[in-house]
């Protein structure tokens, strides 16, 4: 059992200090990063600052080649807090969009992943035949295989959500069916032999052994899952044009060297990480404890 | 005595043979007597695979069969784009479905030598892969699908052949440049702060959650970042490839060095070792596992990272930038050759870390 005093000194204290450690190190390289153009632009304008007002100045360039924290956070809250949820500036709008494609990909894949898993189980050729097909994909870089599918789909007149969506179904059945066949295999040979003295069916066997045994499997494999169908989305907004999304955010930032918006764009894209990560590690602890596992 | 021993597969593939004849010839420029050879082949091995032989036969039987009837069918397709008609498709899913009956045969084959267990693992996924090859080529050259929508595999072959130098050049690009020199500089960097962090227990205990964290994230996305840093050149790739490839690295090491039980390092302490002794002699081999399996996920992820990094600003050369200039001018076999390159680099890093992880921990439960 971890005591509280435990947690601080053990936790809360060294994960604190590396934090403000990485702050430090960041306001140091924004120093270091926007130096070299803003003596530039002193040097034609002909003034000439030392000290701690050129330091100052450094972090408050308009497009810095590195933002300073602050210059993010003041971005984030502007384009959070500051401005209409209906904004096309709003960072909330454009999360949500991407966080919807994610889910609906999420959804999908999932479904697809836990449905090749079953049937793995139970066809002894989709096994033999399907499964080294499915390890071996996953060494395949598939986003590459993004902006053709966006593309290709337009050309039929599929857009919009769908299109993203299925790029991240692509990138999210493969942890689910490899960690579901491994999940729904789990029951030990104790287990399956007593099932057969019931002489229960092959469904029964399914629902009332199998599927139970493989839910820690399925908590942990959908955490990776939707870790990657956020980067499936975020990536299948790269080849539409800066339409809309947390990927077309990044696109638009880096077409005019926003920089400021480029890491306030990452943020939010992390902040929606770490929901939903956080949200799907809930799930799995009460689903647990309401089956009977002990903490 | 012959005996019946039915089985859907053959059943089905015997009705769908059956069917094929309404519909002769199968296509424009496949002859009567070729499309009635088919038909008799399918036929004929659904009905054999039907009697009681032995797997062995059966499975020489169903290969024959299927195969040749697919090479026959996909022959027909000579000068006849998209004149399939219903009989094409319908012995096709006959050659289809006798070449699945292969399969479960094979799967269930009571073998008892080694090799020949081997063999069948290998040629079951085999058979299975050219068939998404044979049913590929034939829908979409039979069923006339638009070339821009989905190239048949024959012509991305024959795109990979006459388009050499430029996979070669965007290979060197990407792969060779950004993908190998960030992968080292990653990983060696992510090991490096992991075995140095390990020393000190404050920093292991602040950067574990936090690493943990960082791998969760979206990292593709500070690819605009570096591009605007490095320049269009490789070097903003290989960095993209560090950032993404460190934390796992870091992570992962930092879980394999806290893997070592208290009985191994009382025993080493027992001994007088030092800490680098410790380290090197039993903490460092027990984390290697571990250690494989971040060098595993980061050999994906790094060819991802220079891939999407080049979407956002490449010189006119890297397989990243092939691959979204290409869609846009609708070259899909292009496309679809990069995709292949992509794949055949992507496993064979995989599969040789995988061989180097069997000859490092030859020890594991897992190989013994």
């Amino acid at each position: 059992m971890i005591t509280m005093r435990d947690f601080f000194t053990g936790r809360l204290v060294p994960v604190l200090t590396i934090l403000a450690a990485i702050v430090v190190i960041w306001y140091g390289a924004a120093v270091a990063l926007n130096a070299p153009v803003l003596r530039d632009f002193e040097k034609r304008a002909g003034e000439q600052t030392q000290g701690m007002e050129f330091i100052l100045k450094t972090w408050s360039q308009p497009k810095p080649t590195m933002p300073a924290p602050h210059q993010v956070a003041a971005a984030f809250w502007k384009y959070t807090v500051g401005v209409k949820l209906s904004s096309n500036r709003s960072l909330i709008y454009h999360s949500w969009v991407t966080l919807s494609a994610t889910l609906l990909g999420f959804a999908m894949g999932t479904a697809l992943g836990v449905v090749i898993a079953i049937s793995i189980v139970h066809v002894p050729a989709l096994d033999k035949s399907l499964l080294p097909w499915i390890i071996t994909s996953q060494t395949v870089p598939i986003l590459a295989v993004a902006p053709m599918i966006i593309v290709l789909l337009a050309a039929i007149g599929v857009t919009g959500l769908l299109p993203k969506a299925l790029i991240s179904t692509y990138l999210s059945f493969f942890p689910v069916a490899v960690g579901m066949v491994k999940g729904l295999r789990s029951p030990d040979i104790l287990h399956m032999d007593l099932m057969r003295t019931y002489s229960a069916s092959r469904s029964q066997v399914l629902w009332k052994l199998r599927i139970p045994a493989s839910v820690p499997f399925f908590f942990a494999s959908i955490k990776v899952a939707i870790a990657a169908s956020l980067i499936g989305a975020i990536v299948g907004e790269l080849p539409t044009g800066a339409v809309a999304g947390i990927g077309s955010k990044l696109l638009a930032g880096s077409y005019y060297s926003q920089t400021i918006d480029i890491f306030a764009a990452l943020i939010a894209g992390s902040i929606c990480a770490i929901l939903l990560v956080t949200l799907v590690d809930i799930t799995g602890r009460f689903v647990e404890r309401r089956m009977g596992v002990k903490p | 005595m012959i005996a019946f021993r039915p089985n859907w597969q053959a059943i089905a593939a015997f009705l769908a043979g059956l069917a094929s004849l309404v519909a002769l010839p199968f296509t424009a420029t496949m002859e009567t007597g070729a499309s009635l050879l088919v038909t008799v082949i399918v036929v004929g091995a659904s009905v054999l695979s039907m009697l009681k032989l032995r797997p062995a036969v059966e499975a020489v039987i169903l290969a024959v069969a299927s195969h040749g009837a697919a090479w026959l069918l996909i022959g027909g397709l000579e000068d006849a784009f998209g004149t399939a008609t219903f009989g094409y498709f319908a012995s096709l899913a006959a050659a289809w479905l006798l070449a699945w009956r292969l399969v479960t045969v094979l799967s269930e084959m009571k073998l008892t030598s080694v090799t020949a267990q081997r063999t069948v693992s290998l040629i079951v996924p085999a058979i299975f892969g050219i068939w998404i090859l044979i049913l590929w080529e034939a829908l979409t050259r039979g069923g006339g699908v638009p070339f821009v929508l989905l190239p048949p595999p024959s012509s991305i072959g024959a795109r990979i052949v006459t388009s050499t130098n430029i996979l070669a050049a965007d290979f060197v690009q990407t792969v060779l440049k950004a993908v190998f020199i960030g992968y080292l500089i990653g990983t060696l960097s992510g090991f490096v702060v992991a075995v140095l962090a390990d020393r000190f227990r404050f920093l292991a205990a602040g950067l574990l959650p936090i690493g943990n964290m960082v791998a969760a994230l979206p990292m593709i996305g500070i690819a605009p970042i570096m591009v605007i840093w490095f320049g269009f050149d490789w070097h903003s790739k290989a960095a993209v490839v560090v950032v993404m490839t460190f934390f796992p690295m870091l992570v992962n090491t930092l879980a394999g060095l806290a893997a070592t039980g208290h009985m191994e390092r009382d025993l080493m302490r027992t001994y007088g070792a030092s800490h680098w002794q410790v380290l090197g002699k039993l903490r460092l081999p027990v984390a290697m596992p571990f250690i494989f399996n971040a060098l595993k996920i980061n050999s994906t992820l790094a060819l991802i990272g220079a891939i999407v990094a080049e979407f956002f600003g490449t010189p006119v050369v890297g397989m990243g930038f092939r691959i979204s200039t290409e869609v846009g001018r609708m070259n899909l076999d292009m496309v679809w050759a990069e995709i292949a390159l992509a794949a055949v680099v992507g496993s064979l890093f995989y599969g040789l870390l995988a061989l180097a992880e069997r000859i490092v921990t030859f020890w594991h439960p897992s190989y013994r």
